[in-house]
């Protein structure tokens, strides 16, 4: 068999039957009934103890979802997705309320979260890790599960450095007036159809405020399960930096598998003042559907970020392996003078995956500065497309970008595309663009088997490759756990 | 001992290789020259298992073991190391990490513990300096951007960690300066004993002053037409193919 036929077969096998957090676990739920009218908002609302003006906030993002068309102008079609057939808020049922410690979470909860390699105890690291590594500092985690925070390690340590990190829904009860004066400031309610949806009915995410001159002292981080049936999941998080602050947070989730499609439409807004630096990294692996393209997760997601400040950074790094359909944007709008705006990416999709990503630079101040670093990988019967928009405005004195995009099919059936939107309103405005699309050649495998490399090994090691400029951005504990990721979304039995 | 009998092959239905017969006994160093396009390279790609070229006939055993139905990586595994004419570039692979990948995967396939990055450093240093390479090279990627020389140089180099018993060295010399001839020469002779054989394919009676072979075969077209001691290459040197190729079918 030709090598390439032979890496198709390898990629062919790659089922379902290789996700390995497709796992359920089985759990007394406090779950809304289906449907999605003011009713169902009130209930979000009435369980997460709201103030008034959150739930006026929530009521009028749903008047304008209810005008807004559903969006259909990308590149992955889906079906119809029935809003009223999907339950709103899943939350597992707890003993007694309060505040959460740690011995108060159920037992079954702090196992699956040890099954997914993520345990929630303030001494641990995050697993994933190769053992005998350099030390590591440890990692403070947000856990959402369905609905709902279910836990956040060391809230208390943060605290005295002035950090806050805590579920949103806890920050809006112990800190309205800051999330009062943030929410909705970067990703407006009405922004889009999937955006307005989320500002309806968000239900958790996590929240980071990190005071003015603070460099957090430790990686933050939210993992974000979906693990009830026929439910929706609206992740909402907010970050912000002020003058001086700086934070790396992390974010990763999974889902079991199941034969349905499962929404999950997230706001992530970011705001960093003067100077501030928010680095956000993404490790997106929920469940991609089986080799048929049965079920999984449509990824729906608004993130976007403002550099307020002047000389502030965002950088978003992401490594998208998961979702039967993905459509994500993580944006930066650079309004501070010298802001600088980063995105670097790794899309991989495989069997029937779809995946419609990119970002968006708005250079509004003066030497303003974006890179793009995208990388896409298809195989099987897969889909990928690259969309970007770099725009300078007029006030944008000596803005810059560059934008890398490069392709890298597996096989022929599957495709890979790059749609670069360019828009400048300032002559003195620099904007570059490369892209490459290429293949897996047949030398480089058998160069590769010719030194003993397996076939599977060979193929994790020239993506990966192809990948390093993207995972050299991610934190170290995690570039080791998206290199095995990248390798067991293309092979199955890598890791 | 490679046994090779009656070996065809053709690539894209296309014969290339004609009938080969040649034996190289454990411990000895062949030279196989030959005219461009007579099939050299194929036949070290037939040895080492490259999709595309089909074996239509013949057998090929390494030490009594049949090669030709095993994976690339297998035939790896059981000793046998191509280093390429034209060496291919890995881009954002580092050439340290491709080392230590490939030689922990021999070791795995050869029941052996794999080594860890502390002791692959220590021997993949000591071969750098044995081959007067720069520590650079382990830190790029491999052989991106490297010159024609420093690609075969680092061939040599992938040779000296993964130890082959029998090494199929196509044109290694070609794009070396004197220097490197006589490093990469070196290289090999130190590989040179009881449980190491090569298969040297070069144009250069040069290369053979420095590696001096148990045997020189003239292959072309498919066939080795001449095998001789050292002084063939010699002879060739002095009068190129044509005569040979004459003499060749004027006894057939
Ligand atoms: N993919 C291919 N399709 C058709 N013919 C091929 C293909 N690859 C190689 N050949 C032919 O096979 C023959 C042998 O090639 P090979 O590379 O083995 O020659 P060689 O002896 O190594 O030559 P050189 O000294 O130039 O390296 C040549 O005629 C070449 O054109
Ligand atoms: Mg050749």
């Amino acid at each position: 068999m030709p090598a390439v036929a032979e890496t198709l077969e390898t990629v062919r096998s790659v089922t379902g039957s290789t996700y390995k957090w497709g796992f359920e676990t089985d759990l007394e739920m406090d779950l809304a009934p289906k449907g999605l009218n003011e009713d169902t908002i009130r209930l979000i609302s009435d369980r997460k103890g709201e103030p008034e003006w959150l739930l006026a906030w929530r009521l009028k993002a749903f008047a304008m979802w209810q005008k807004m068309e559903e969006p259909h102008w990308a590149k992955p079609g889906y079906p119809v997705i029935d809003y009223q057939d999907i339950h709103y808020y899943a939350a597992p049922k707890k003993k007694g309320s309060g505040p959460k410690s740690l011995d108060e979470v159920d037992p079954e909860l702090l196992r699956t979260y040890e099954k997914l390699g993520i345990p929630l105890k303030e001494q641990a690291i995050l697993a994933g890790v190769e053992p005998g590594d350099e030390e590591r500092l440890p990692m403070a985690v947000d856990a959402v599960f369905d609905s709902v925070s279910v836990a956040t390690t060391f809230r208390s340590t943060l605290a005295k450095a002035g950090v806050i990190f805590c579920s949103i829904s806890d920050a809006v009860r112990e800190y309205p007036e800051l999330v009062r004066q943030y929410l909705g400031s970067v990703v407006p309610a009405g922004d889009n159809f999937f955006a307005a949806l989320n500002s309806a009915v968000f239900t958790d995410g996590s929240f980071v405020f990190i005071p003015k001159g603070v460099k957090c002292p430790m990686e933050l981080s939210t993992y974000f399960r979906i693990n009830a049936k026929n439910t929706g999941q609206f992740e909402r998080t907010l970050i912000i930096a002020e003058d001086g602050a700086s934070v790396s947070y992390l974010e990763g989730c999974t889902a079991p598998m199941r034969d349905e499609n499962q929404l999950h439409a997230a706001v992530v807004e970011l705001v960093a003042m003067d100077d501030a630096k928010i680095k956000y990294s993404t490790v997106q692996n929920w469940y991609p559907g089986d080799s048929e393209g049965r079920g999984g997760i449509y990824n729906f997601v608004t993130k976007r970020g403002a550099c307020r400040g002047a000389r502030s950074r965002i950088s978003w790094t992401q490594v998208e392996t998961g979702s039967a359909i993905t459509w994500k944007y993580p944006s930066c709008i650079l309004i501070g003078d010298g802001s600088v705006g980063e995105f670097y990416s790794v899309a991989v999709t495989n069997n029937h995956q779809m995946a419609d990503t990119g970002t968006k630079m708005i250079h509004i101040g003066r030497n303003t500065n974006s890179t793009i670093i995208a990388k896409t990988i298809s195989a099987g019967h897969s889909d990928s497309t690259y969309r970007g928009l770099v725009r300078m405005m007029p006030k944008a004195q000596n803005a810059r970008n560059f934008t890398q995009c490069d392709s890298l099919l597996i096989g022929d059936q599957c495709g890979a595309h790059t749609v670069p939107y360019i828009e400048s309103r300032n002559p003195s405005a620099k904007i570059e663009h490369e892209a490459t699309t290429s293949k897996i050649a047949e030398d480089q495998l058998f160069y590769c088997r010719s030194r003993g490399l397996s076939q599977e090994d060979a193929v994790g090691l020239i993506v990966n490759g192809f990948c390093k400029d993207v995972l050299k951005e991610l934190p170290m504990e995690f570039a080791v756990e998206a290199q095995k990721l990248l390798a067991i979304s293309l092979e199955g039995s890598v890791g | 001992m490679l046994e090779i009998k009656g070996l065809t092959a053709e690539i894209d239905g296309k014969e290339i290789l004609k009938g080969i017969d040649l034996t190289i006994p454990q411990g000895e160093v062949h030279a196989v020259m030959g005219p461009n396009g007579a099939g050299k390279s194929t036949l070290s790609y037939v040895l080492s298992g490259r999709e595309g070229y089909e074996v239509t006939g013949g057998t090929a055993t390494f030490n009594g073991v049949d090669i030709l139905a095993m994976e690339p990586e297998e035939r790896a595994a059981a000793g046998i190391f191509l280093a390429f004419q034209y060496p291919v570039e890995l881009p954002g692979v580092g050439n340290a990490n491709f080392l230590r990948t490939a030689l922990n995967s021999l070791r795995r396939a050869r029941g052996e513990a794999e080594l860890d990055a502390v002791q692959f450093l220590k021997q993949a240093r000591a071969a750098v300096k044995k081959l007067a390479m720069s520590e650079d090279m382990l830190k790029r990627n491999v052989n991106v951007g490297f010159s024609g020389g420093e690609k075969k140089r680092n061939e040599i180099l992938q040779m000296t960690m993964l130890a082959p018993k029998l090494a199929l060295l196509d044109e290694t010399d070609s794009g070396l300066d004197i220097d490197a001839l006589r490093i990469v020469a070196e290289g090999v002779n130190a590989s040179r004993g009881p449980d190491f054989s090569a298969l040297v394919i070069t144009h250069y009676q040069r290369l053979l002053d420095y590696i001096v072979p148990d045997h020189v075969h003239v292959l072309a077209d498919g066939r080795i037409i001449r095998s001789g001691g050292p002084e063939l290459a010699k002879e060739l040197e002095a009068q190129g193919y044509a005569g040979i190729i004459g003499e060749a079918a004027e006894a057939a």
